[in-house]
């Protein structure tokens, strides 16, 4: 066992900018108000079962009674025999508005088609935190699918009652609930009709287990997918409203500058223009995207700056600038035997230090929020993954109560952990407060590469030993700034020491697909491979020989199968490398070949083959997009992308500078689904990118020889002679 | 200041009257409301604001309204036909060639002006073609199965 640390123990890293109060309440309506919103009906309300105790033991409760807080989702029966499902987690293009309508749809027995889903909206959906760690899956598909359990059996129950007959002679299928022997049948929103039901059920009722499931398990396309490809979908930069003026941020000159003087004069004179400053905060808006560019640059503004840090000594600023007491919560160093004894021990040492750049997101949607100010209240309308915690920004910024604020979320165009926080939507209310009218804003994509924030640089340290019989002996992992998500090694070593020091970084950074998993993989990863060379052994059989978890065996097995690991052919130019991790609940597995052009030095990844196991699959067909698309993503980080920063400033701000992976970096890839019918399903979001880069790393090592230990791999997109 | 007061957009005069100096893109989804049209980048790098001219696919980020005169503009909303999905929309549909979407609508109508020049693209022709659209959720490989798809059907091979 690993024994923690009496100060550290930290099972995951907490999720950066999500270290917020308790969950405000979400719901101020009472019993009767709901309904009337709903229109009558019926409706379920799953709650957690602990404060489901502390209200009424699940017996129905009287119609004046406030809603508890605690609830996590519910839905919705119509006369029309229409469900809506209400959540708080919203679509950004991880497609769970399809894969939590196929799993109500399965578990409720209605159609997919009469599934209507209300997604990310402070005041029509319970609390959330937020659509982040993988968690819509695991955690809302399967409170959904308690909801959805129960309001079949209220069906059932009511159709009983009807006819007076006992429940068990009743079954439920396609929206309708017969009698067994047929004589009989009525459909779900005959049901509902004259009903104005609220049942409250704990969120852990039984379910049908996956081998049974009938929608969910199936492939299924994005729904409403019509709407996009003809343009019609409205994503916050679409919305309008009348009266509505368009809003401009005057940006500091550096990060962390102060306002020293501001002159608002010649944009004040512009016609319809209104113009702001509060604080540091300096904006306008105008009723046009050109008038209010040129009443922006009509300010005149001088800002007083520090000196800052250069992407140039990132690594050794990181290593010299290691928190010397970090906040408990920021901690986590284990350790298991003796590091010393492990190294004795070894017949191969090693040492070796790896690097990770700061990255950006780059969601090809910048942030955008549409904010109304009307009698008293603000209505935002804006891409984020934490709409209750946006509601909560804005509120706190604009000294507003939160039943007087709301967010809504509208379907987003990507976010990949870079949409937690809300510094759009509260530029936006804040105009829209000083204009008396709603304001747009939609930053630019130089002020989303340079105001949002970034995936954590980092510098990883691993110290390592494999005895003559190819077992490691002694694993030692440290990192610095970049996370400490998949810190832990999956493979079996007796003796370990595995810190994160967290560091006062030069950037703000923060969350970012898989967090930490992608460094920690590429080094874990890379160093295991530079370990199989050194004791001279297949790096799959290595890894192999040090591994007992058995669906991380599972998924390498079946990526050297589908690969054709055993029966790789070494040609000039061409190397073959792999990678496996574990996070989130998700199982990987990755092989690369790689071509390299020896006069150019140009990489060019000819092929991955990725096996994955998440537990019981819900939608293969989306999650085989979602694999495939995180491993097209994370060629960018693998070999190209990276923040360059002098003095509080960007100096690549653009796609022009900064090269994210296009159309004729994607490899042929190939992807092999492990369905665990018999394991509860969890996200795929997130761990389907972390085994690429250190799948690559080491495919460019058995191609050259040279090992690239930092992320990205290539410099102006060649690679370096010398690692 | 001079000024614009109409253009020929999906088949229709529009008339309105803005600033030459506005971009096409602000013009598309700020007077007539075709949102279709995405902003991503604004320097002519993402390829999200992607219309045809003529039928050739332009960044109308780069464009100044001014510059456009009397040519034609075919947008995301000017695909569909009497309820009838442009081929390539409606393989973009079947083979769920998107993820976010954002970048769908500048997509489709590159892959509409490459098939209008090449109906019978390789896929390493589909790559180069499309390099400068940017979709960073990766669904590449899923676009070039859709652009074949849509090339079969045009071709009337199935």
């Amino acid at each position: 066992m690993m024994a923690a640390d009496q100060k550290t123990a930290l099972a995951i890293e907490p999720e950066r900018y999500e270290l917020r109060g308790l969950p405000m309440h979400f719901f101020a309506m009472d019993r009767r108000s709901f309904m009337k919103a709903m229109g009558g009906g019926i409706a379920i309300l799953a709650v957690a079962k602990d404060a489901l105790a502390l209200q009424e033991s699940g017996r129905r409760i009287g119609m004046e009674e406030k809603m508890p807080r605690e609830i996590n989702a519910w839905l919705h029966i119509a006369p029309d025999g229409g469900v809506t499902v209400y959540t708080g987690k919203v679509e950004i293009g991880q497609n769970i508005r399809t894969s939590l309508a196929q799993t109500v749809a399965d578990e409720l027995h209605v159609s997919l088609a009469s599934i209507q889903m209300v997604m990310g909206d402070t005041q029509l959906t319970p609390f959330d935190m937020g659509t982040f760690g993988s968690r819509t899956t695991p955690q809302m598909g399967t409170q959904l699918r308690s909801v959805a359990w129960a309001a079949r059996s209220v069906l059932v129950d009511l159709a009983a009652r009807k006819w007076s007959v006992d429940a068990g002679q009743l079954v439920a299928e396609n929206g309708t609930v017969s009698d067994r022997s047929g004589s009989r049948s009525i459909t779900y929103g005959e049901l509902a009709q004259g009903q104005a039901l609220a049942q409250m059920m704990p969120a852990e009722d039984p379910v049908t287990p996956a081998p049974e499931w009938k929608i969910a398990g199936q492939p299924v396309h994005k729904i409403g997918a019509r709407d996009f490809v003809t343009g019609r979908h409205k994503y916050t930069p679409d919305l309008k409203l009348p009266g509505m003026l368009c809003g401009k941020i005057l940006r500091p000159s550096a990060f962390g500058a102060t306002l020293a003087s501001v002159d608002l004069s010649a944009a004040k004179a512009m016609p319809g223009v209104i113009a702001v400053r509060d604080g540091d905060f300096v904006g306008v808006a105008a009723p046009d995207e050109l008038t209010a560019e040129r009443a922006l640059a009509a300010i005149k503004a001088q800002w007083n700056t520090t000196p800052q840090s250069s992407s140039k000594e990132l690594f050794d600023f990181l290593k010299k600038n290691a928190e010397e007491d970090p906040a408990e919560e920021n901690r986590y160093r284990q350790t298991k035997g003796s590091m010393s004894d492990g190294l004795a021990a070894a017949s191969h040492r090693l040492e070796a230090t790896y690097t990770v750049a700061y990255i950006a997101h780059c969601p090809l949607e910048p942030r955008a929020a549409l904010a109304d100010w009307k009698d008293g209240k603000m209505m935002v309308w804006t891409g984020t993954q934490r709409p209750f915690a946006v509601r909560d920004e804005v509120a706190q910024a604009l000294h507003l109560s939160n039943d007087n604020t709301r967010v809504i979320v509208p379907d987003t165009g990507s976010a990949y952990g870079g949409k937690h926080t809300g510094e759009c939507a509260v530029e936006a209310a804040r105009l829209a407060q000083a204009a008396g009218k709603p304001v747009h804003l939609l930053w630019t994509r130089e002020e989303e590469f340079t105001w949002a924030y970034f995936r954590p640089a980092g510098v990883i340290e691993i110290k390592s030993g494999v005895d003559a019989n190819g077992k490691l002996t002694a694993w030692e992992f440290h990192n610095y700034n970049s996370g400490a998500a998949a810190i832990a090694t999956m493979y079996e070593a007796p003796n370990q020491l595995i810190e994160f020091h967290p560091v006062n970084a030069p950037l703000r950074q923060g969350s970012y697909r898989s967090l930490a998993a992608c460094a920690n993989h590429f080094a874990r990863e890379s160093h295991m491979d530079e370990l199989a060379h050194a004791a001279g052994v297949d790096p799959l059989e290595f890894r192999m020989n040090n591994l007992q978890d058995e669906r991380l065996r599972a998924v390498y097995q079946a990526a050297a199968e589908k690969f054709g690991w055993q029966e790789r052919k070494k040609a000039p130019g061409h190397g073959f490398g792999i990678a496996g991790g574990i996070d989130k609940g998700g199982h990987v597995a990755a092989f690369a070949e790689v071509a390299i052009d020896g006069a150019t030095r140009e990489v060019r990844i000819e092929r991955v083959v990725e096996a994955w196991d998440c537990g019981a699959i819900v939608n293969p067909d989306g999650l085989k997009n979602t694999i495939s698309g995180a491993i097209t993503m994370g060629i960018g980080g693998a070999l190209y992308e990276a923040i360059e920063f002098d003095n509080g400033r960007i100096l690549n701000p653009h796609f022009a500078q900064y090269r994210v992976a296009r159309f004729k970096d994607e490899p042929k890839i190939e992807v092999v689904l492990i369905d665990r019918k018999d394991q509860p399903s969890f996200g795929a979001g997130e761990t389907p990118i972390v085994g690429l880069a250190p799948a690559v790393a080491n495919a460019i090592f058995d191609a050259t020889g040279l090992r690239i230990r930092s992320m990205p791999m290539l410099q102006d997109g060649k690679l370096p002679k010398q690692a | 200041m001079a000024r614009v007061t109409e253009l020929n957009v999906n088949g229709t005069l529009h008339a309105f009257d803005v600033d030459a100096d506005a971009t096409l893109l602000s013009v598309l989804r700020d007077q007539l409301d075709l949102t279709g049209t995405k902003y991503g980048c604004g320097e002519g790098q993402c390829a999200a604001c992607t219309v045809l001219i003529d039928g050739n696919p332009r960044h109308s980020c780069q464009i100044r309204v001014g510059a456009v005169g009397k040519h034609r503009i075919t947008t995301i909303e000017g695909l569909e036909k009497n309820g009838e999905l442009h081929p390539v929309q409606q393989a973009f549909i079947d083979v769920d060639a998107m993820q976010c979407a954002y970048c769908t609508s500048g997509m489709i109508l590159g892959a509409v002006a490459m098939l209008k020049i090449q109906p019978n693209p390789t896929e390493a022709q589909i790559a180069d073609y499309m390099n400068g659209h940017i979709c960073r959720c990766g669904v590449y490989q899923r676009i070039k199965e859709a652009v074949h798809l849509a090339a079969t059907r045009m071709n009337g091979n199935a």
